[in-house]
Parts: C-alpha cells; sequence; structure tokens
C-alpha cells in the first residue's frame, strides 16, 4: 500500500512535468518588457507649413527645396498662380538623437533662416507609457531686403525675428496624427507702431494615412492677438495637402493661403484668403542623405 | 526506505527534465538584401529563443522593431511600410529538429540538422524547412543556421519605385548561443 502511494506520487510529479509548458508558453513569460517607442508620427519634419515633432535622426542630411506658386484666383494670364514662384531651401542635419539643426533660405523678403528642434519626450508605451511626443522648436529670421527707407537710421537688428515653438503631438493610431503647437513670434522691427512686436499664436495639424504611403495633412495656425494689427489686413494660415512618400524622398503638395514657408512670415503676415481665392499652390521635396 | 528512493527517483526525473531546455534572450538573427543598386543589410541582437533537446522542438520569438539597420530612414520604412511592426510586432518560428537522432546533445561537437515548421512574418504563416548546424559546447548550445525568405510569401508589398532596390528573395542568418534553463 505505501509502495502503491510512493509510486502514485510519483507519477503524479513525473505527468505534471511532462504536461509541459508549450516552449512558446516559456517565452511569453519571461519577455521583459520593452519601451515601445512611437515612430513616424509625422512623415516629414513639417506638417505642411509648420514644423512637426519629427526630426532628423543623428548623421542624416535632409536637402528641402519648398516651392509656392502665385494664388489660384490670379486667372489664366499668370496660369493660376503657376508663372510665380516663391521658394525656400533648406539643408537641415541630424546632430545627436536629441537635436537637429537647419539653415535655409526663402525668396520671401530675402529671408536667411537658422532653427534647432530639440526632442523633449517621446510617445511610447510598453515599460514606459507617455502619451504625447513633445519637440520644441526656436528659430531665427533674418530678412535681407533693401530697406524700405535707407536714408533714415537702420539697425541690422531691424531684420531679426525669433520663434519659440512648442510642438506637442500624439500618434493616435497607425493612420492618424494630431499635434498642436503653441507658439511665440517676436519681431525686433514691425512695419508700424500699430502692429505688435509679439504674436502669441496656436497651431493645430494633422495627419490621415490613405495608403501605406500617401497621407492627408492639415495644418491651421490660430493668432490669438491678430485683432491688434492695423497696418494690413492678415489672416491665419491654412494649408491642406498630401503627403506622398517614395524610398528616399518626401513629396508634400500644398494648397495654402500663406506664401511664406517659415513660421515668422505664415504667422502673422499672411495677407491671402481662402474665402477670397488667395490660395497658392506649392510643393515641398524633402530628400534625406545619411552621411555616417 | 523504499518511498524514500521512491521520491528520490521521482525528484531526479523533474530535475533531469528541467534541464532539457536551453533559452537565449539575446540571440542574433540578420538579414541581407543584395540587388546591383543596393544593399540592405539589418541586425538583431535580441531573440529570444527556446529549444527543448528531449523532444527537439525549437521556437523563435522575433521584435520586428529590435531590428538595426545602418539608416533610419530605412528602418522607419521597414516598420512602418513593409513589416508593419505596430499592427504585428513579432515574428515567431515553431519547429521541430527533424533528425533529432543525429544530435548527441552529452558529446561536444558539431551536429548538422533540419528544422521544419511554421514561420510567421508580417502575420502570415508558412511551413518552411532550413539547414542549420547545432554545436553542442561545454554548458551550452550554439545553433546557427542561413536561410532565404521571399518576401511575397508573407504578403510584404513593396511598391514599384523600388521594386529595383529590394531583392526577391532576402538571405536570413541566425546565429543562437543557448545556455541551460536555469530550474526555479
Amino acid at each position: 500500500m505505501k509502495h502503491l502511494l510512493g509510486t502514485f506520487l510519483c507519477l503524479l510529479i513525473f505527468t505534471s512535468t511532462l504536461a509541459q509548458k508549450d516552449l512558446m508558453d516559456i517565452l511569453d513569460d519571461t519577455t521583459t518588457q520593452e519601451i515601445n517607442y512611437t515612430t513616424a508620427t509625422f512623415k516629414s519634419t513639417r506638417v505642411m507649413n509648420g514644423h512637426s515633432i519629427e526630426k532628423m535622426p543623428p548623421g542624416q542630411l535632409d536637402f528641402r527645396i519648398s516651392h509656392r506658386f502665385g494664388t489660384l484666383n490670379s486667372g489664366p494670364y499668370e496660369f493660376f498662380g503657376l508663372d510665380q514662384s516663391s521658394i525656400h531651401f533648406g539643408l537641415e542635419y541630424g546632430i545627436l538623437k536629441w537635436l537637429m539643426a537647419g539653415i535655409g533660405r526663402g525668396t520671401y523678403e530675402k529671408t536667411y533662416d537658422g532653427f534647432c528642434k530639440f526632442t523633449i519626450l517621446r510617445q511610447s508605451s510598453g515599460a514606459r507609457l507617455i502619451p504625447v511626443s513633445v519637440s520644441a522648436l526656436s528659430s531665427v529670421a533674418i530678412t535681407s531686403v533693401k530697406w524700405s527707407d535707407p536714408d533714415r537710421t537702420n539697425y541690422f537688428s531691424s531684420r531679426l525675428s525669433y520663434v519659440q515653438q512648442l510642438l506637442i503631438a500624439r500618434k493616435v493610431n497607425q493612420s492618424f496624427s494630431v499635434q498642436i503647437a503653441p507658439t511665440f513670434v517676436h519681431r525686433n522691427n514691425v512695419a508700424t507702431e500699430f502692429d505688435p512686436n509679439d504674436l502669441y499664436a496656436i497651431g493645430a495639424g494633422g495627419r490621415m494615412k490613405l495608403t501605406r504611403r500617401i497621407s492627408f495633412n492639415a495644418e491651421y495656425y490660430y493668432t490669438v492677438n491678430r485683432g491688434s494689427y492695423m497696418s494690413q489686413t492678415v489672416y491665419d494660415p491654412l494649408s491642406v495637402g498630401f503627403d506622398i512618400e517614395t524610398g528616399g524622398h518626401v513629396f508634400q503638395l500644398i494648397f495654402t493661403n500663406s506664401l511664406a514657408m517659415i513660421e515668422k512670415g505664415f504667422i502673422g503676415e499672411t495677407t491671402g484668403s481662402w474665402t477670397k481665392g488667395d490660395i497658392h499652390f506649392g510643393f515641398n521635396i524633402s530628400r534625406v542623405f545619411t552621411l555616417k | 526506505m523504499k518511498r524514500v528512493t521512491v521520491i528520490l527517483l521521482c525528484l531526479g526525473l523533474v530535475l533531469t527534465a528541467n534541464a532539457q531546455k536551453y533559452m537565449t534572450r539575446n540571440g542574433y538573427i540578420g538579414f541581407f538584401s543584395g540587388t546591383p543598386i543596393e544593399d540592405i543589410k539589418a541586425d538583431n541582437n535580441q531573440v529570444a529563443s527556446v529549444i527543448d533537446i528531449s523532444t527537439g522542438e525549437i521556437v523563435f520569438q522575433v521584435l520586428i522593431k529590435s531590428f538595426k539597420f545602418a539608416k533610419a530612414l530605412m528602418e522607419e520604412h521597414f516598420n512602418e511600410n513593409y513589416l508593419e511592426s505596430e499592427k504585428f510586432p513579432k515574428s515567431t518560428f515553431k519547429g521541430k529538429i527533424t533528425n533529432l537522432a543525429a544530435v548527441d546533445f552529452s558529446k561536444p561537437g558539431q551536429y548538422e540538422v533540419i528544422v521544419e515548421g511554421d514561420l510567421n512574418i508580417h502575420d502570415v504563416t508558412n511551413k518552411v524547412s532550413v539547414m542549420g548546424s547545432i554545436e553542442v559546447i561545454p554548458g551550452g548550445i550554439n545553433a546557427n543556421s542561413k536561410f532565404n525568405v521571399v518576401p511575397e510569401d508573407y504578403k510584404i508589398k513593396i511598391p514599384a519605385i523600388v521594386r529595383e532596390n529590394i531583392a526577391k528573395i532576402i538571405e536570413v542568418t541566425v546565429a543562437i548561443r543557448y545556455s541551460p534553463v536555469d530550474n526555479k
């Protein structure tokens, strides 16, 4: 009897080890939870005109050529704006994992510009849950158009303007991302004493993927203190368009009421109105080179 | 007394049953796509795998996001456009060494094996049979294999514009060093 009990016990233990767990389960059990960073919230470092939270990875150079044509309502004589072209070149480089910098030159007011973009937070799931990605943008623009009044004392500092921007984005799901961008623009010199030197704006943008390589993007900047303008009527910039991604290029086709392609220009200096048909067709081409 | 012997025997069985499994969390799987236009290579050093030498069963789990490329843009496209790693984060393999008898796990040495099983990539499962080698070393097992994967078989769509840049057949390299699973 005792012997039987022992055998029974033995069998019990033995079978329990025989009823081994599936090998895959062993891996599942011990799978360490990892931080799963969200990638490709936007296809490009720009949503449309404005920056997105995305930055160039270290060692990668982005050569950007952007065009804005004349307004669609300029009629057939101007071929609906295509006879005129405003251009912006940019060379932008990822320095560190969290830092990129870029320089550019635009037709609009013959402006040179430079910026730094910092990654502050990265949206992640898994071991660390962060609901949004946050980047900060700091940029300087220097106009180089001839002084409107060369007889008076003109200071170089009058050519400068600064933009500070916080970019907060969330990739809601595989195809939909949104971004909010509180923005502060300071112009050292403005057209008249009625124009504010400081502008406060909030940008809102988003992208909806239509296919794996094409997305629909929209972006709007609401200028909080636009009402205080006196010298000219300006509008808030609204841009809609498509991102088309091929191997190493991203094409962005854009319809916008803004001619300028940098923050300082499209916030507070957009004189076109969508309702009047002052819509510029344009495109950004981004070509990425791996330098290291 | 008899009972004690039985229990001891029993315990012995339990222990041996456990020592049959070998595992790793940092195995290597890499792949290579060679075309006249460009070569694409990616490495993943966080491959998890278990082998049960008593049954010849072998499983792999690979996180797609852990594949590292030389160009960040390639890595993004690989995850976003081709493997869709957010939707299908893992690739798995579940198979068996079909010629287990050819391997003497108690004797150090190199043995050629054939592994058959289900390879799941991009949420598509295909039966595969690959050649590999098992090397029994003191305190562990090395496993190596090289085989080909056709992206099309796993519904990985490659658009016309980059079709010349990505090989039709991708060469996959597996290099694993297993250690015995600790008893707990």
